[in-house]
């Protein structure tokens, strides 16, 4: 297993976002994070990327482990070489280009020369079919195409975790069904992704995986099939009332 | 019908209350004379026991005037360097604190005859007197006086004659001060503030050599030749009377010269101005030589116009990097530092920054000598800086968290965030507000004049005084500003909309 998380807990004042977490995945999985909005998927994906500290638990990412509070700096430089993660708002670079905004890792952190990064971000943005638009500002991108920039400049730097959060969210029906060919495409050389989405319909087709939150806790799990199809806790059953 | 006749009887005492007043103002008439009490004694200075009234030889003087003319003397107070057009523009009946009888002040303004006679003449410390005997072995020396002076011509000449350095002085307390520090090698000034300034700051001596004579005046507005007839008159009486020897005795000025000096003017012989540009004559040679002499100080102008942007830049330079420094203390540094670094910028924010100049240059003189272009820099440029750094604290600010927090997962380091990310994203925030504030230190580099720093604006004073007229030197000052601040302004503009339609 690639990714461990064990009992994870985490409040913010007196309100517990997480209360007790606790999963994990295993290399070429593509695991769905569902939930109502405030269950704690988002802040899941943000502890895993140590961006937020927690109060209890650990998260083991390919053998690097974060603890409670603070953690050591070098802990935190080897975990970013196992986990990648695209935004909800993608956050691209605004004063970069397209190009530009996908070399900057490979180029300032991994030292790789420009322009075997280069090309390799143009192999990048080609698979993703933004190639064309690779001297493009941020500002000059559509919602879709700055999502797939954004993708590929978190897999510039080759990371065996990819985590997505909401990337359903901004796309119409036909632009979700290509997302999702594309990300099952990432997982075929062994990578693992963590999802969080409202979309069961997204789910139910690209996912191994589904694990349903409500109120800081994990309810449900299992096959996204199954589970979708066939809920057993309240909380599923809310999310798939349309 | 009560009410109506109350008013009525207001209405009608508040006329003649009125009245009255006029009355009491026509009863009393007054001549409105102007001086700079900061000139000090013997001119014009405040009276140590009562603040509120002035004493000094001019004020002696303004008062026989006025009372020659049957008026009461009052006192208005005038910046030194503004006596001329105040008076023009009628602030005041005469104007004369330690005046001096020029060319231009003749063309432009009514003038008194001469009722007192001064010398420019050189003070050096007291261990130098057998080593500058005159201008000659002053060559590459810094030699100092008040600004727009016939004494200041004097130097102007000699630095081209003899190669002496010039500096300007917007009073003429700190050259003698400066000299006693070593910051200058002689100060030429009239002799009777050399002899006020020795006995005042020890060390000093002043040579007996007489490099230019000079008189003191009266000035009126042009128009006013009435009144200025009538004070000529009351001045030739008090000359003859011994009522003006009477004064210059008790404040100490009276000498030999000056009796022959009373003498000759009794006699009849007017005495002509020094030549500060190239004498009075017929109108038509008195027209060519002004323009001969604007057309002499375009070079100085320009000339003015390099150090004002070379200064600018300077000051810009340093105010951006320390700005930097001080907006990421205080963004990412915690505790004593941010205090202190926040502790800075509401000091310098909240204190003028005539006043930091004043002190980084005399304030500071016994700790550290520091030469005057070096301290209007270090003064403009660490003023300068408290703003800047605010720019920048709000643009850092500005930057999304989300942006910051894309760059972490990517594997950036926090310097690396801050260089490559953060850094370049306020900089374009940053970049418009900058432009704006280089525009305004262009134009407040002209307060460095008050620390010996001859920039566009005191040059524009020196050329606006000599030639008796701002109407020229003040267009073509206005005329350089803009030439430098224009296209930066348009720069500002520029990048505020580029900018802005790049966020949208």
């Amino acid at each position: 297993m690639i990714v461990n998380v064990n009992d994870l807990r985490l409040s913010r004042g007196r309100r517990e976002i997480l209360r007790g977490v606790s999963f994990a995945a295993d290399r070429g999985e593509l695991v769905a994070l569902m939930g109502l909005s405030g269950g704690g998927k988002t802040t899941i994906l943000r502890t895993i990327a140590a961006l937020e500290p927690f109060d209890k638990g650990t998260v083991d990412v390919g053998g690097v482990v974060l603890r409670p509070g603070a953690n050591a700096r070098q802990t935190i430089r080897d975990l970013r070489k196992q986990v990648g993660m695209v935004f909800q708002l993608h956050y691209l670079f605004d004063h970069l280009t397209a190009l530009d905004n996908v070399t900057l890792a490979p180029t300032r952190v991994a030292h790789v020369a420009r322009t075997d990064a280069e090309s390799r971000a143009m192999t990048l943005l080609d698979s993703l079919g933004v190639a064309h638009r690779r001297n493009a500002y941020p500002r000059e991108l559509s919602g879709g195409e700055a999502q797939r920039v954004a993708i590929a400049r978190s897999m510039a730097m080759d990371p065996p975790v990819l985590m997505l959060d909401e990337p359903t969210a901004s796309l119409d029906p036909a632009r979700r069904y290509e997302l999702g060919e594309t990300l099952v495409k990432l997982t075929k050389d062994g990578r693992t992704l963590l999802v969080t989405t409202h979309d069961d319909d997204f789910a139910r087709e690209f996912a191994t995986r589904v694990i349903i939150l409500a109120e800081g806790e994990i309810v449900e799990h299992g096959d996204p099939k199954e589970v979708l199809t066939n809920p057993q806790n309240p909380a599923t059953k809310a999310l798939l009332q349309k | 019908m009560y009410i109506s006749h109350d008013v009525r009887l207001t209405a009608v005492a508040l006329f003649f209350c009125i009245l009255n007043f006029a009355f009491c103002i026509q009863a009393q008439p007054v001549l409105r004379w102007g001086g700079d009490a900061e000139g000090g004694a013997p001119f014009v200075e405040a009276d140590p026991s009562n603040p509120s009234v002035v004493r000094g030889f001019d004020v002696e003087v303004a008062e026989q005037m006025a009372k020659g003319l049957g008026r009461k003397a009052q006192f208005v107070q005038v910046a030194f360097a503004s006596i001329d057009q105040s008076v023009a523009r009628g602030d005041f009946d005469i104007g004369m604190s330690g005046v001096e009888d020029t060319p231009p002040r003749r063309a432009m303004l009514s003038t008194t005859i001469p009722y007192y006679e001064f010398h420019e003449v050189l003070t050096v410390r007291r261990e130098d007197a057998s080593r500058f005997p005159d201008f000659s072995k002053l060559r590459g020396r810094k030699v100092g006086t008040l600004s727009a002076t016939i004494a200041y011509e004097r130097l102007l000449r000699a630095e081209r004659e003899n190669g002496i350095v010039v500096v300007s002085y917007d009073d003429d307390v700190h050259p003698y001060e400066d000299l006693r520090e070593g910051r200058l090698d002689a100060v030429l000034l009239d002799n009777i503030i050399a002899a006020r300034s020795v006995r005042r700051v020890p060390g000093l001596t002043i040579l007996p050599t007489n490099f230019q004579t000079g008189h003191y005046i009266g000035v009126l507005a042009k128009e006013n030749t009435a009144l200025r007839d009538r004070i000529n008159d009351i001045l030739r009486a008090r000359m003859r009377d011994g009522t003006l020897e009477r004064i210059y005795r008790k404040w100490n000025i009276w000498s030999d010269d000056e009796a022959a000096f009373i003498q000759s003017s009794l006699d009849g012989a007017a005495a002509a101005p020094p030549r500060a540009g190239e004498g009075a004559g017929a109108t038509q040679k008195q027209q060519a030589s002004k323009f001969a002499l604007i057309a002499r100080y375009i070079p100085s102008l320009l000339e003015a116009s390099v150090i004002t942007i070379a200064l600018s830049c300077a000051s810009m330079v340093l105010a951006i990097f320390i700005g930097i420094l001080i907006a990421s203390g205080r963004v990412y540094a915690s505790g004593f530092s941010r205090v202190i670094l926040t502790a800075y910028v509401e000091i310098v924010r909240g204190t003028p920054v005539l006043l930091q100049l004043f002190v980084l240059y005399y304030g500071l003189s016994s700790v550290i000598r520091l030469p005057a272009f070096l301290a209007a820099l270090l003064g403009l440029g660490l003023n300068y800086a408290a703003y800047e750094s605010e720019i920048y604290r709000g643009a850092l600010e500005a930057v999304p968290r989300g942006q910051l927090e894309a760059a972490r997962t990517l594997g950036l380091t926090e310097m690396q965030v801050f260089s490559l990310v953060r850094g370049p994203q306020a900089f374009r925030l940053a970049l418009a507000p900058m432009t704006n504030d280089f525009v305004a230190l262009l134009k407040d580099s002209s307060l460095v004049s008050v620390i010996t720093v001859v920039e566009l604006t005191k040059q524009t004073q020196i050329f606006a005084t000599n030639i008796g007229s701002w109407v020229v030197p003040g267009l073509l000052c206005a005329a350089l500003y803009l030439i430098l601040s224009l296209p930066l302004a348009r720069l500002a503009g520029y990048l505020e909309t580029k900018w802005r339609s790049d966020s949208e």
